[in-house]
């Protein structure tokens, strides 16, 4: 223990500008900056994110790595187990499952992003518009909503796969037909709160345009919801794909996703378990990922925890 | 949050435990295969049930070798659409009408036509006029006598213009006076179907046919009784007084989407040759689970032609030997739109045709044991069809006929072409092999194109492909069954190909009475067919299928129809 | 009250008009007939089939027909299964998905809540890590691979219930499982989370400063507040088990609504299509207003007449 001495210099006020004295000493914590060190002291959740991570350069450079294509029939190779030359072994047709596995990420994933991203355009600009206009325009958007929310939405996805030509997009516009809804309620409620909020008065006293308003004031502050609502789209999207796959619908050869080569795989379960192995497994692992990073994601924006 | 990485991983173990645990525990469970058809019939699901008992009742056996209880259980995938005999259309139908109607004839086990409701009958000498004697003691399930007025109704009822549904009309056209009398407003009284008599029935043909006896074997020629169903537009859709039949067996039950179930008929006039007592059709449609069904001992019979095996269960299946296999008529092919650029040109049709190894794809992809197709007529017909009429995988003459083509057209090198097939599991495996062996073998990019089934055909139908896949069953056995299918453009002909020569050859088949020369005839046809190459034949269909040991004299006929009528089931 | 039933039903009424439209236009856009078949009709006789089931009229007269047919709840027969009437397929396959439906709400909400409450009480102890594997594990796997796993285990290995089809209760015990497994799951962590909130809340604290045992605590005042946000969710959750119908039924060879619906799509047999669409829509946009309704009923500090984040 250091004795300290004191002296008469330090009862003295100390001679500082009022400026001065206002200065915030300690760092200045935003809104993100505040939910980045809650999220990472997530570690389930952080976790979560180097999957994803993980999952997306191996769909990258998974087939290129291995030396083997996801197409290549070689009926000579087929059903064989997991060797040094094929990681994962080889499917009915002798095509590389290791290959087709990072492959099927890319379709799977490129699924997943594309739905979150149909439904994060419309359902944003849908909501915003709703919440910000308020009165008719609101009236008139969200009723068209609630109808269409009604709609069953497997239903129609499946009729619509059905009619329209089979491909990729039609996959994802099928998909996507009744998913922005939600998003739109989101964003309308939490425009709604916004609206009213001091700043956004602020800002139109000194003459902000509507549109500025939305895009530089509204729609950032929603951002959170928004996220978390994507994060737990993507793995949705994924999963409603592999449903649609099983039924035979979802996405046809020679595409191949994860849902597609394990519905494929199904009937092999007691003799060749490796087809359906691999892609299972990533399915799962994805949804795992793509889960928690959601629940950790709404866990560090929720204001309502700070 | 620590708890929560715990969690993570050990949800991660499990989940990989619970998948090795239903991978790697497959060894235990085939072995256990053989012991199961005793072991499970204290299930409690199954004790209820009659198909349980048949192996713990064994032992009080009649001493002739047949087991006591003669209960079969079968998967018949799906709903069958109509079980009205002039109305249905499908496979499954007609594994169900085959043994609960009988025809003039039968095909018995031999693949041969034998006598059935009709005792005998004669034929006149220019062919043209059949009479057949019906069975005294022919006799309806509701103890009404059969009559050649049955049989005389059923045929005009299918035939009436007002009586939508009846897609099989014209099966029945080889009469007289059918066609006219369905599409032109003809009166049915000049169709050629008589009954003289209480038990005499006169036909009248169009031109002499063949295979006309094979023809009274079908169920579209069944004879319905027509003092219960006349004005019960209903009768059929639902197993009642009025579902009246006459065949080895009568219909018990029917839980639409889920169960047939069939007994024994004591009142058939061949009852001694029936030995099964109870018939279970199931309608499982996925064939994984049924498989596994059969397996387990729930049914005696998995594969074709009622159901279907999965392919990736076929190299195992035979592997161990249990996989029963069988010729059936018909031919997979990939038919060329002969309208389209470049499959106009002979010659890249003969370059594409070349290009398959057919062999490779019967071994390694349908695994099925199938014969590589190159030729129309499949070798259960004629067995100069083994040959053929070209090398299979002749990939040095394919290029020399490609390269002609090409000079033919006038192009440098081939633009990509397209291969169309219906969504499923076995067509896409085959046409991805095909895509790689063209673009192997010839150089050419092939994009894959895949449809829905009705789309598809609606597709084809338009003329919008180049190549597609497509197949054919034979009706009877007899080859006229597919060179007359590409007689005349539309129809079942998706190609486009048409050949007066041809046509005439079948015209005058039509009319030649010794069969030798008809065969000639025909023969000379199929020639002119495969030296035009519409389609490229792949491969001629089998039946796969397994059944239980003690499963006896169930033959599966090239025609892909089951008979039940001389099954039984052997002591064990 | 009665204002907000009317406007509910309003919109149910107008959503069904939508998804009645909608489908009418697929179904006619669709290429292919449902006369397609292996063995092409005759043209003749193709002819008489599109005139018998008036395929013939002008397009808006088959509208408005199938519009009247729509709204008494008559399709007509099925194109497939000819002479079947769209209304007996739906009655007799219906009674399947029901029952089948029941068993997995029953398995999902009892063992959901279960799950969730062990998970609360025990919370970051064993009982609750073990508790959320299984949710996390249900809301992982895709259901047509949980069911071909529990076929697996259950019929084949162990050989303790049978593999497929309906007959009794054995039966029903894996595909009512599988089908419930996604929605249990979700029921689990819900009701974790809520029961954590509540067990932490002042009142609970205060019984059990009070000295009432524990038991009572958890089980009369905590339990009854925390059940909220599951009853909120039976809405969804009759849609997850509904549509998760189309593949447990299949897979379990169960002559249900929700494998004839597969089936008349790829059929392309349109009255059958409509009828289980319509009857489908129906169902679930009912069942959810009921939910709504019956949540109000009992929490009251919700009005009914607020209605968002019910999906």
């Amino acid at each position: 223990m250091e004795h300290r001495q004191l002296k008469k210099i330090d009862f003295e006020p100390l001679q500082l500008k009022q400026s001065e004295a206002e200065k915030i000493v300690g760092e200045s914590t935003s809104y993100w900056k505040d939910a980045w060190r809650r999220f990472r002291k997530n570690k389930l959740a952080f976790l979560g994110i180097v999957i994803i991570l993980l999952l997306g350069i191996m769909a990258i450079i998974g087939g290129p790595i291995s030396g083997q294509n996801y197409y290549e029939n070689r009926l000579l190779e087929a059903n064989q187990p997991p060797s040094a030359e094929h990681w994962f072994g080889t499917d009915n047709l002798g095509r590389d499952v290791f290959a087709r596995t990072w492959y099927g990420a890319q379709i799977s994933l490129f699924i997943g992003l594309m739905a979150a991203l149909i439904d994060l355009v419309i359902g944003v600009i849908w909501g915003a518009v709703a919440g910000f206009f308020g009165g008719k325009v609101d009236e008139i958007l969200m009723r068209i909503a609630d109808v269409l929310y009604g709609v069953p939405y497997l239903l129609v996805v499946i009729l619509l796969l059905v009619v329209l030509p089979q491909n990729l997009w039609t996959l994802i516009i099928a998909m996507t037909i009744t998913g922005w809804i939600n998003m739109a309620r989101i964003v309308r409620g939490q425009v709604i709160q916004l609206r009213s909020e001091e700043f956004v008065m602020a800002s139109r006293s000194l003459g902000a345009s509507n549109g500025r308003l939305l895009v530089r004031h509204l729609i950032p502050n929603t951002l959170g919801p928004i996220l978390v609502t994507l994060t737990l789209t993507i793995p949705s999207a994924i999963f409603t794909e592999s449903f649609l796959s099983f039924l035979g619908i979802g996405v046809q050869a020679p595409l191949a996703s994860w849902g597609t080569m394990s519905s494929d795989a199904l009937p092999a379960l007691q003799y060749y378990p490796n087809q359906l192995f691999f892609p299972a497994v990533f399915i799962c692992i994805t949804m795992l990922a793509f889960n928690v990073v959601g629940d950790g994601m709404r866990d560090a924006l929720d204001p309502n925890e700070r | 949050m620590k708890w929560k990485s715990w969690s993570l991983l050990l949800t991660l173990l499990l989940a990989l435990g619970v998948l090795l645990a239903a991978c790697s525990g497959d060894e235990p469970a085939e072995s256990e295969d053989d012991g199961t058809e005793e072991g499970n019939t204290e299930e409690p699901a199954e004790s209820e049930d009659t198909e349980g008992t048949e192996e713990d009742t064994e032992a009080s056996a009649s001493g002739d070798g047949l087991a006591a209880d003669q209960t079969f259980d079968i998967n018949i995938r799906t709903e069958p659409p109509s079980l009205h005999p002039g109305l249905a259309s499908d496979t499954t139908s007609g594994a169900v009408l085959y043994q609960i109607f009988e025809g003039l004839m039968r095909i018995n086990q031999d693949g041969e036509v034998e006598e059935a409701m009709a005792e005998s009958y004669d034929v006149s000498d220019d062919l043209l006029t059949y009479t057949f004697h019906i069975r005294e003691d022919a006799v309806w399930s509701n103890g009404d006598p059969v009559t050649a007025g049955d049989f005389e109704y059923a045929w005009k009822w299918v035939l009436n213009p007002d009586n939508a549904d009846t897609d099989y009309a014209y099966q029945l056209y080889v009469i007289k006076g059918a066609q006219a009398a369905k599409e032109e407003g003809a009166s049915s009284d000049d169709i050629g179907v008589t009954a003289i008599d209480e038990k005499t029935l006169e036909v009248i043909l169009e031109q002499p046919t063949p295979y006309f006896l094979d023809l009274t074997a079908f169920y579209t020629y069944y004879p319905v009784n027509q003092k219960v169903v006349e004005g019960a537009t209903d009768w059929a859709l639902n197993v009642t007084d009025t579902y009246v039949t006459n065949g080895p067996f009568l219909i018990e039950s029917w839980a639409h989407k889920d169960q047939i179930v069939l007994k024994k008929n004591p009142e058939y006039w061949d009852a001694d040759t029936v030995k099964l007592e109870t018939i279970n059709m199931y309608m499982i449609d996925d064939e994984n689970t049924s498989l596994e069904m059969f397996n387990s001992g729930e049914l005696d019979w998995a594969g074709d032609p009622t159901d279907a095996l999965p392919l990736s269960a076929i190299p195992s299946l035979k592997a161990d030997g249990s996989l029963n296999i069988s010729p059936l008529a018909g031919v997979y092919y990939y038919a060329f739109n002969t309208e389209v650029e470049p499959f106009n040109n002979v010659n890249i049709r003969k370059a594409f045709a070349l290009a398959i190894n057919r062999e490779g794809i019967v071994q390694s992809v349908t695994q099925r044991e199938e014969i590589p197709a190159m030729a129309l007529v499949p070798p259960s017909i004629w067995e100069e069809s083994e040959e053929g009429y070209f090398k299979d995988n002749d990939v040095e003459t394919a290029k020399e006929y490609l390269a002609t083509g090409l000079e033919e057209l006038g192009l440098e090198e081939l633009p990509a072409i397209s291969l169309s097939y219906n969504t499923s599991e076995a067509h896409a495996a085959i046409a991805q092999a095909v895509q790689d062996m063209w673009r192997q073998n010839l150089g050419v990019e092939v994009t894959l194109n895949n449809e829905e089934w009705n789309v598809y055909l609606d597709s084809m139908s338009a003329g919008n492909f180049q190549t597609g896949r497509m197949g054919w069953l034979a009706d009877f056995n007899d080859a006229i069954n597919f060179i007359e299918l590409f007689q005349s453009v539309g129809g079942n002909n998706y190609t486009n190909w048409e050949s007066e020569e041809y046509s005439n050859l079948i015209e005058q088949s039509r009319t030649e009475t010794d069969p030798d020369a008809r065969k000639e005839i025909l023969r000379e046809a199929e020639a002119i067919f495969m030296e035009d190459l519409p389609i490229a034949p792949i491969y001629f269909y089998t039946n796969a299928w397994l059944s239980k040991d003690f499963v006896k004299d169930l033959e599966v006929s090239p025609l892909g129809g089951v008979q039940f009528k001389w099954a039984y089931l052997a002591e064990e | 009250m009665v204002k907000y039933l009317l406007k509910r039903i309003g919109y149910i009424i107008l959503s069904l008009f939508l998804i009645v439209t909608v489908t009418f236009i697929l179904m006619k856009a669709a290429p292919g007939g449902p006369f397609a078949s292996e063995r092409a009709l005759t043209p003749a006789i193709e002819a008489q089939m599109n005139e018998a089931y008036g395929f013939n009229d002008p397009i808006h007269e088959q509208y408005f027909t199938y519009l009247i047919n729509a709204f008494t709840f008559d399709f007509g027969p099925s194109f497939k299964y000819v002479g079947q009437e769209v209304t007996e397929i739906i009655g007799r396959s219906f009674p399947y998905s029901l029952i089948l439906g029941l068993e997995a709400i029953f398995i999902a909400i009892s063992f959901g809540v279960l799950l969730g409450v062990l998970a609360a009480v025990q919370h970051n102890k064993f009982g609750d890590y073990m508790a959320m594997v299984i949710a996390v594990l249900g809301i992982s796997v895709p259901s047509f691979i949980m069911a071909a796993v529990l076929q697996y285990i259950f019929a084949i290995y162990l050989q303790v219930l049978p593999i497929a089809r309906f007959e009794s209760f054995a039966h029903t015990i894996l595909p009512a499982i599988a089908l419930a497994t996604t929605p249990l799951a979700f029921i689990a962590r819900l009701m974790r989370s809520s029961m954590i909130d509540v067990l932490n809340r002042d009142y609970i604290k205060t019984a059990k400063s009070k000295g009432l045992s524990e038991r009572v605590v958890t089980y009369k005042h905590a339990l009854r507040n925390a059940i909220l946000p599951v009853v909120s969710y039976l809405g969804p959750l009759v849609v997850t088990i509904l549509t998760g119908s189309f593949v447990i039924e299949k897979i379990f060879g169960i002559p249900g609504l929700g494998s004839e619906f597969v089936v008349s799509v790829t059929n392309r047999d349109y009255t059958v299509i409509m009828g289980t669409t319509v009857f489908f829509s129906v169902l679930l946009l009912f069942s959810i207003l009921i939910v709504d309704l019956l949540y109000g009923l009992i929490d009251p500090r919700i009005k009914v007449t607020s209605k968002e984040g019910d999906k």
